[in-house]
């Protein structure tokens, strides 16, 4: 029986038609617009100005308080304007707009392929290494790694989780740096062992993946402390606290984290980023993104650098077909729909989807006949007919009494719902709406 | 009569007395003192319990009237200064003059001028869409058409116009409650001071972006020219965040800025016909 | 770019799932007891049923056309529902008016006054029975007695439930033992072949669509087992201390309309609670109910009251029963 968390979930219809494409280098673009926000937090400050040139890797914009990140320049080239462009958020955000001139990096960083076993930066070195390089969760919620890596006063840590999940349906770029990058990725969770000072790290990986699980298991004999777990298929099990459940079977109390287990989690592609950061020198620039879709000729994995139009992935995968109805930036379950090809590829870009219009249309909404399918499909074990409900008719006092403010947002009631409710867009309402109303009270 | 009937009427006649007693001591045990006049103010307010005033309900108002040393900052908008002198009247006080306000919309992004970019399919609540993206067109600032306000509106002074996809305010219905302004999460209703005739000029225009992408995104956008702001002569136009505002209380109608917008995002509303009387004014001005 | 992008919230999939699929899965699960029926009460069963499909799918479309005047909303196959169940709760050799008067309350009253399809507290099919069993208490209690399939309709012979003769026969100071042997065998309630309505004689063809149900994940397990279970307990109970004057509890799960009841009509997704510890204590709710009514009421059968009267329980059990949710942490003391 293979390990998995116990409440809810569902099994959305896979569609992982790049799991056996390569991660390909994109070529580079003429130009980038890169994001001064690109994670969780306060957005960077800028450091260059209009007409500055710069190099692959340069610094472009500072950390801006501790839960912030530093910004590189994925290109080398001329800044030709700083101005707004609409980004994955859906609004007009600041971005540095560079004039792509060669590819001249900067000199520290390493550029052989060459594998560094030794690591030889103390702990709190490996965790400033990774704000200097502005490492962020992978996973898709881009928050400061540097942040997880300190670990407050008074709390323990005694277990990393590495999640190799990768649940959501047609993404496969965890996937394939698994395959492609084993080595590196058990240094850098060694690395990150290290800088957390513990001695276990578990590898969480769906079964559907069993050539990465085989691969990284046979590697990480050569590790000490790392173990690969292969878990059973189920949406969400790439949520925080439901590969914890899974993986040590231990709840993270509401509105904790999982460091009140003693555990922490990074994503594959973290650890990824972590070991070239600390090995190699490199600041993160550069993620692999999945372009795929069912109408798309040549879907693929590509190496991307940030700032990098949606545009050319999806020109790199053949163009966009006549039928595309909607674009999608992350997973089908959590992603967010684009409304144009501009927008840039950011730290937190796992795969673009595209999707053929008679799929891009929402079912017709019907009456909810409480079913109690979404109960049964929330992995939080929470009543989204409910917080709906409460959210829709302004309720949001009660809306709160019910944990609204737990929901992950994994998108499970909403797929579940025979009657084609929008759940949680409503419950995201209402979610966002308490969170406010509970920092307007702090503040009184 | 039958010892049975006899015994129920005694038992039942002293269980009333017994409880009677108890009643009558409760009731003074947990009397509560209102000041009467609570119920006089409460009964010449308009019962909307729309919250306009920023209370919780009429009942709530009457109270903080009653209790009020003047009525400074209390009005009740829905009810105007009939209701507030008549309230003053009640309560021995002073009324204090507030000028009656009506809602407008900031924004005239009707299809002709704000062409659609995108497809929104989600549910029609402007809240839900606010959050998710800038919107249909490429203006994040401007209506999103799915009348929130409409729905907030508890006088029936709103409504959705088809063409327009712009929410339509009544001017006779709107009791400026502030319902609608509360209701939109792009802040695009304004209470401004009403005039005579209804008459009305103001920026219909909300949208901060410098002039190129807004121009871009809307053909009736402001894009912060100045030019009003000069041909001003009251100080009554205002550019900050790369929009102009016409502050209600400063402006004269004059008209001056409204011919002067090379967008025409300066709206006046219930005038008489525009073109022979600003030629008129010219000429004044010339001479 | 050929045509605007459509953007809405996440998720951007959906599953298979549809009510549609649902209420014809709830239809296709009733068919073997129907079967079961028109095998043991000939064209009796097929008329009553069409009649009372009909008239539920005419009187809601007739009511969303016409009085509520919403967009039509009978595709959903709630209707149909709502028409089978109700036929199902009938005896075969009912009268036509009776049943379109029964469909009237059931979708009329009992659905359409609410809102329709989601809202309604009460189950409609069991409103429309419990309606016409106190309006006509004659029709709705004079049984058919199975006889193999055969044609007649009105004129079919009559006689009593298996309920009914005890009920009757323990008020008549009979001894049970002697009550038992005039009730059919086991064998016989669990094919079906006994007095009683449509759907409920074939314990059997129930519990197959118990299981097509289970398996197409239209039900759960919490209700039906709750509802079994807890009249297995109390009956047996009350066998194990006067095994003279009760029933065992085989007996109560196979006679009447527990069956037919802990399957299908307490299972209806809108009148059941939502979280699975509320579903147990509903089901063991009605389970007592019935034999409350069974035991000490005046009725000889009591699924169809005990189930009315735990759906009134209901929004009361969905506000205040919460399922223990991920990472709630358990007060001390």
């Amino acid at each position: 029986m293979l390990k998995t968390f116990p409440l809810g979930g569902i099994h959305p219809p896979e569609f992982k038609l790049t799991s056996g494409s390569p991660i390909k280098q994109l070529p580079l673009p003429q130009t980038v617009a890169i994001m001064v926000s690109q994670h969780i937090g306060a957005p960077a400050s800028l450091l260059v100005n209009k007409g500055d040139s710069v190099k692959t890797g340069q610094l472009i914009a500072s950390i801006n308080g501790f839960v912030s990140s530093n910004i590189h320049s994925s290109v080398s080239g001329n800044i030709s304007k700083i101005d707004t462009i609409i980004d994955t958020t859906g609004y007009r955000q600041t971005a540095v707009f560079i004039d792509v001139a060669g590819d001249e990096w900067v000199d520290t960083i390493d550029r052989s392929s060459e594998l560094v076993r030794d690591i030889n930066l103390k702990p709190e070195e490996i965790t400033e290494k990774c704000r200097e390089s502005g490492i962020v969760g992978l996973g898709g919620a881009t928050f400061p790694s540097h942040v997880k890596l300190t670990v407050p006063t008074g709390k323990k840590c005694n277990l990393l989780i590495i999640n190799g999940v990768e649940c959501e349906p047609y993404l496969t770029s965890d996937h394939r740096l698994m395959l492609e990058k084993g080595e590196e990725i058990l240094v850098g969770i060694s690395i990150l062992m290290k800088a957390l000072g513990v001695e276990q790290a578990m590898i969480g990986i769906e079964n559907n993946k069993s050539d990465a699980i085989a691969h990284l298991t046979r590697l990480s004999s050569d590790y000490k402390g790392i173990t690969v777990y292969p878990l059973a298929v189920k949406y969400p099990q790439g949520a925080e606290k439901q590969l914890i459940k899974a993986l040590i079977n231990r709840e993270v109390p509401s509105g904790r984290l999982p460091l009140d287990v003693g555990a922490v989690v990074h994503n594959v592609g973290t650890a990824y980023a972590v070991y070239e950061a600390v090995q190699k020198n490199k600041p993160l620039f550069e993620r692999v993104v999945t372009i795929t879709g069912k109408s798309v000729t040549n879907p693929g994995n590509y190496l991307v650098r940030t700032g990098t139009a949606v545009r050319h992935l999806i020109e790199a995968a053949g163009g966009m077909p006549d039928d595309t109805g909607k674009i999608v930036n992350g997973g089908p379950m959590m992603g967010k729909a684009l409304n144009n090809t501009e927008v840039p590829v950011v730290k937190g870009t796992s795969g673009i989807i595209l999707f053929p219009s008679d799929e891009s249309i929402r079912p017709e909404l019907k009456p909810c006949i409480r079913c109690a399918k979404c109960i049964s499909a929330c992995a939080l074990n929470l009543e989204p007919y409910l917080l709906a409900n409460l959210s829709a008719r302004g309720l949001f006092e009660r809306a709160e009494i019910e944990k609204i403010t737990d929901c992950m947002e994994c998108g499970s009631c909403s797929y579940t719902c025979p009657a084609n409710r929008p759940l949680l867009d409503y419950i995201r309402l209402g979610k966002s709406t308490v969170i406010k109303m509970a920092r307007q009270r702090n503040i009184k | 009569m039958s010892p049975t009937v006899v015994i129920t009427i005694i038992s039942l006649s002293i269980l009333a007395v017994i409880s009677a007693v108890i009643l009558y001591f409760v009731a003074q045990r947990f009397k509560v003192y209102e000041d009467p006049r609570i119920d006089d103010v409460q009964a010449i307010l308009p019962a909307a319990n729309c919250g306009g005033c920023g209370f919780a309900g009429c009942r709530n108002f009457a109270e903080v009237l009653v209790s009020a040393e003047t009525f400074d900052g209390l009005n009740c908008p829905v009810g105007g200064s009939t209701v507030m002198d008549a309230a003053a009247g009640i309560l021995g006080k002073v009324p204090v003059k507030v000028d009656p306000l009506v809602a407008v919309l900031l924004c005239n992004g009707t299809p002709e001028f704000r062409p659609f970019t995108s497809v929104y399919d989600g549910v029609a609540d402007c809240r839900i869409q606010h959050s998710l993206y800038i919107g249909e067109t490429d203006c994040s600032y401007g209506c999103l058409g799915n009348g929130d306000c409409v729905r907030a509106c508890q006088f029936e002074a709103m409504h959705m116009d088809p063409v327009t996809k712009l929410p339509v305010i009544i001017d006779d219905n709107c009791t400026a409650c502030g319902a609608c302004v509360k209701a939109c999460p792009r802040k695009l209703i304004e209470l401004r001071k009403k005039a005579k005739k209804d008459r009305k000029i103001y920026v219909a225009c909300s949208n901060c972006d410098k002039g190129g992408p807004a121009r871009k995104a809307c053909k009736v956008a402001c894009i912060a020219c100045s030019k009003c702001f000069k041909v001003c002569e009251f100080d009554a136009i205002v550019i900050e965040k790369n929009l102009a505002y016409i502050d209600a209380t400063k402006c004269t109608f004059c008209r001056k800025c409204v011919s002067e917008c090379p967008t025409n995002s300066i709206i006046e509303i219930n005038f008489p016909p525009k073109k022979p009387k600003i030629e008129v004014q010219a000429e004044a001005v010339s001479n | 770019m050929s045509n605007p992008l459509n953007i809405s919230p996440s998720p951007h999939i959906h599953g298979k799932e549809s009510t549609e699929k649902l209420m014809y899965g709830v239809v296709l699960a009733l068919m073997p007891a129907l079967f079961a029926s028109i095998y043991f009460f000939g064209t009796g069963a097929i008329i009553v049923t069409a009649t009372s499909v009909i008239s539920c799918i005419s009187f809601e479309y007739l009511i969303q056309r016409f009085i509520l005047r919403k967009p039509l909303s009978i595709n959903d196959g709630s209707a149909i529902v709502t028409g089978l169940l109700l036929a199902l709760n009938l005896p075969s050799n009912i009268p036509v008016p009776v049943i379109i008067i029964g469909s009237l309350v059931a979708i009329g009253v009992a659905k359409m006054t609410f809102g329709g399809l989601g809202n309604n507290p009460f189950n409609p099919a069991l409103a429309g029975r419990v309606f016409m069993l106190i309006s006509f208490p004659v029709q709705m209690t004079s049984w058919p007695v199975p006889s193999g399939f055969k044609t007649g309709y009105i004129d079919a012979v009559t006689g009593a439930t298996p309920l009914s003769i005890i009920k009757e026969g323990i008020k008549n100071g009979e001894s049970l033992s002697q009550l038992m042997e005039k009730v059919p065998s086991t064998a016989n309630m669990i094919f079906g072949n006994m007095g009683g309505s449509i759907g409920e004689v074939s314990a059997l063809a129930l519990i197959i669509g118990m299981i097509y149900m289970l398996y197409q994940k239209i039900i759960t397990w919490h209700i039906p087992v709750s509802i079994i279970g807890s009249i297995a307990v109390f009956t047996a109970l009350l066998w194990l201390i006067n095994p003279e004057s009760n029933a065992d509890p085989m007996f109560h799960i196979l006679a009447g309309g527990v069956l037919l009841g802990a399957i299908f009509m307490a299972t209806d997704y809108v009148t059941s609670p939502m979280s699975p510890v509320a579903m147990l204590i509903y089901g063991c709710g009605i389970g007592i109910l019935t034999v409350i009514i069974r035991v000490w009421g005046a009725y000889p059968e009591g699924v169809s009251f005990a189930i009315l009267i735990m759906n009134a329980f209901v929004p009361l059990m969905n506000t205040y029963i919460k399922p223990k949710r991920f990472g709630e942490e358990v007060k001390n003391g």
